[in-house]
Parts: structure tokens; sequence; C-alpha cells
């Protein structure tokens, strides 16, 4: 992606945007990047508990916006990847001081003058003032969609409203996708989710057990070996640098009458 | 017979309703206003041929790519 701020978004909540900006991040910053991620969800802050920064916490955005600390004091960098740095949300504070101009104002000044290479906006859950403002500095969108009826109808919107923006560079990322659902025909497939909302996907991320137990810990699971979800989303990373990455074939058969149907030479 | 492989798989009912609550969510069109239409073209074709209001349909519909509008006036005779 050309798109250097880049609104981590979905209209719909608890789809994945927290984990997705989390992952990517930390992916891109793994990959040679000088990123900062920013968790716009004032009151409900989120991003740093999920990449296990919220003991490291001592200033938030809104602090940067009032005045009371300077930009480089708020964000928090991540000792384990070189490169990654968090700028939180405030927890408490009113979020009336956070306005589109002031933030597109932070973002500005964190690739022009602090040096970012690039710049993920975790956007709160909805398309009201919260949405308004992490859309408001970006040049492209990560659309995070569940393979289901509401999320995909609330991702129409959210697309919608990102193009009379002028957003224009927005991809795709299906998250949650379980290959044996779509197989037995009871899960949206990705080309399904596709075709409907008419937008590329950048990453497909199946539904993976190891994305609770990577939050439970704090440890974005793109620093863990082993888990599909991590894998994907280390794909979706490379995608965004714009590396050719094929997407990993996820309809790997499983269970005994996979096996059963293997050892008679199906498919 | 009722054949479990033979059940419509539930992801294309899924499909079919996301494309057409879809085409009205874009068209800023909530099927309480697609009444409203039915109502006035109804007034308007009455005017002109003996409609029967009572068989009349006015709906989005997909056709290849793109949605069209129907609308349906039963002739009475």
């Amino acid at each position: 992606m050309k798109a250097r701020a880049i609104v981590v978004t979905s209209g719909k909540g608890g789809v994945g945007k927290t984990t997705t900006t989390a992952n990517v991040g930390t992916a891109l910053a793994h990959l040679g990047e000088k990123v900062a991620v920013i968790d716009v969800d004032v009151g409900l802050r989120n991003l740093d508990v999920v990449m296990g920064l919220e003991s490291r916490v001592v200033f938030d955005l809104i602090d940067v916006i009032e005045g009371k600390t300077e930009l480089k004091k708020a964000l928090v960098r991540d000792k384990r990847v070189e490169g990654l740095y968090l700028l939180p949300a405030a927890q408490t504070r009113d979020k009336e001081a956070l306005d589109p101009e002031r933030f597109t104002e932070i973002v500005r000044r964190l690739l022009e003058e602090e040096g970012f290479d690039r710049v993920l906006i975790d956007s709160p859950a909805g398309i009201e003032k919260g949405f308004q403002t992490a859309s408001a500095p970006a040049e492209g969108a990560l659309v995070v969609v569940n393979p289901e009826v509401s999320s995909v109808r609330d991702a129409d919107r959210i697309i919608g409203m990102l193009e009379a923006k002028g957003i224009k560079e927005n991809y795709l990322v299906i998250n949650r996708l379980r290959p044996e659902m779509v197989k037995r025909g009871d899960m949206l497939a990705v080309e399904d989710v596709i075709e409907i909302l008419g937008l590329k996907p950048i990453g497909i991320i199946p539904e993976d057990e190891e994305v609770l137990v990577s939050t439970n810990v704090g440890e974005p699971l793109v620093l863990r070996k082993g888990s599909l979800a991590g894998k994907a989303l280390l794909d979706t990373a490379r995608r965004i640098r714009g590396e050719e990455v094929p997407f990993a074939d996820l309809e790997t058969k499983k269970g005994f009458w996979a096996a059963v149907r293997k050892l008679f030479g199906g498919s | 017979m009722w054949w479990p492989w033979r059940r419509k798989k539930s992801k294309d009912q899924a499909r079919d309703r996301l494309k057409l609550v879809l085409a009205y969510d874009r068209a800023k069109l909530p099927p309480g206003k697609l009444e409203d239409l039915k109502s006035e073209l109804l007034e308007v074709l009455k005017r002109y041929f003996p409609a029967d209001e009572h068989g009349v349909e006015v709906r989005l519909e997909e056709r290849g790519d793109h949605m069209v509008l129907i609308a349906e006036v039963p002739v009475q005779t």
C-alpha cells in the first residue's frame, strides 16, 4: 500500500480491529518499518493491553492534544520489536478535545517530523465521531470483516463512507474465517465477501484459539511461532509493504472423513 | 424426501439476503419508503389505466451485476 496513514476500521464492534492493528503493526515493525499504532477509542482503551504495554503507559493522545506533554514522551516504545511505538487512548478523559483536525496534525507530525514510515490507526466501532476522527488523516483503510451478515452489512456502510471521504486505497481483512464451515456451506466464503463488498482482500485470517491466548499474555501473535492466524497476519503486513504473497490454502482437510477420502484418492 | 445434502446451504441464504439488504442500503431506500413510492406510483398509473391496487408490487431485484427497480402492476380486466 502506498498509504502511510492507514485506518483499521469495521463499523461493527468485536470483529478484530484491535487484534489486527496490534499484529499488523508489530509485523510491519518486524519487517523493518518504523511504525506507530494509535488507539483512538477514547474511554475504552484496549490496544495497550492487547499489545502487552499497559504497564508502561504514562501519557495518552489527549495529553498530547491538550499540550500536557510532548508527542515523543507519549509514545510507548515496544522493547520486543525495534521500531514499534504505541500512542495510547485516554481512558477517562473528556473526548471532546479530540477532533479530526487536531488528530490529523498529530499523524502528520509523526510521519513528517518524527520519522515514522507508517501510522496504523485503531478506529472505534460505529460510524459516529470516533470513526470520523480516526479516519480523518487516513490515506487508506483496512476494513476488517467477519464472514457473517451483520459484519458484512456494516463493512459495506463503512466502505461507502471511506470513499465519500476520498480515502481510496482500501482493502478487506477477512477475519475469523472457519474453513470447515465454509466447506459445508454454512459460512460465507472469501469469494462471496469479495463479490458482495467489491473490495480486494489484503488479509485472510482463520479463526484461531491462539488469538485469545496471545491477548491473555499480551504478546502479539505474529511474535509467536506456529499459529495459523499469526502467519496470516504476518502475510498481511508483507502485502501492505507491496510483497506478492499468495494467500495460504486454509481449506486443509481435517478429521476422520477427510482422512478416509484421502485414503481413497479423494481431494 | 429430505436429504441433508440437498438442503439449501445457509451461506447461500446469507449471500442472497445480504445482496438484497445492501441494495436497499446503498440506494438509501428503506423498505418502508418503497411502500410510499408504491402508493404514489399507483395514484399516477390509475389516471391512465385500471390498475389493480391489490396486486401491485415494487421491489429491487438483481439483474446480472446491477440492481433494478421492478414495479409489477396488474391491470383490472
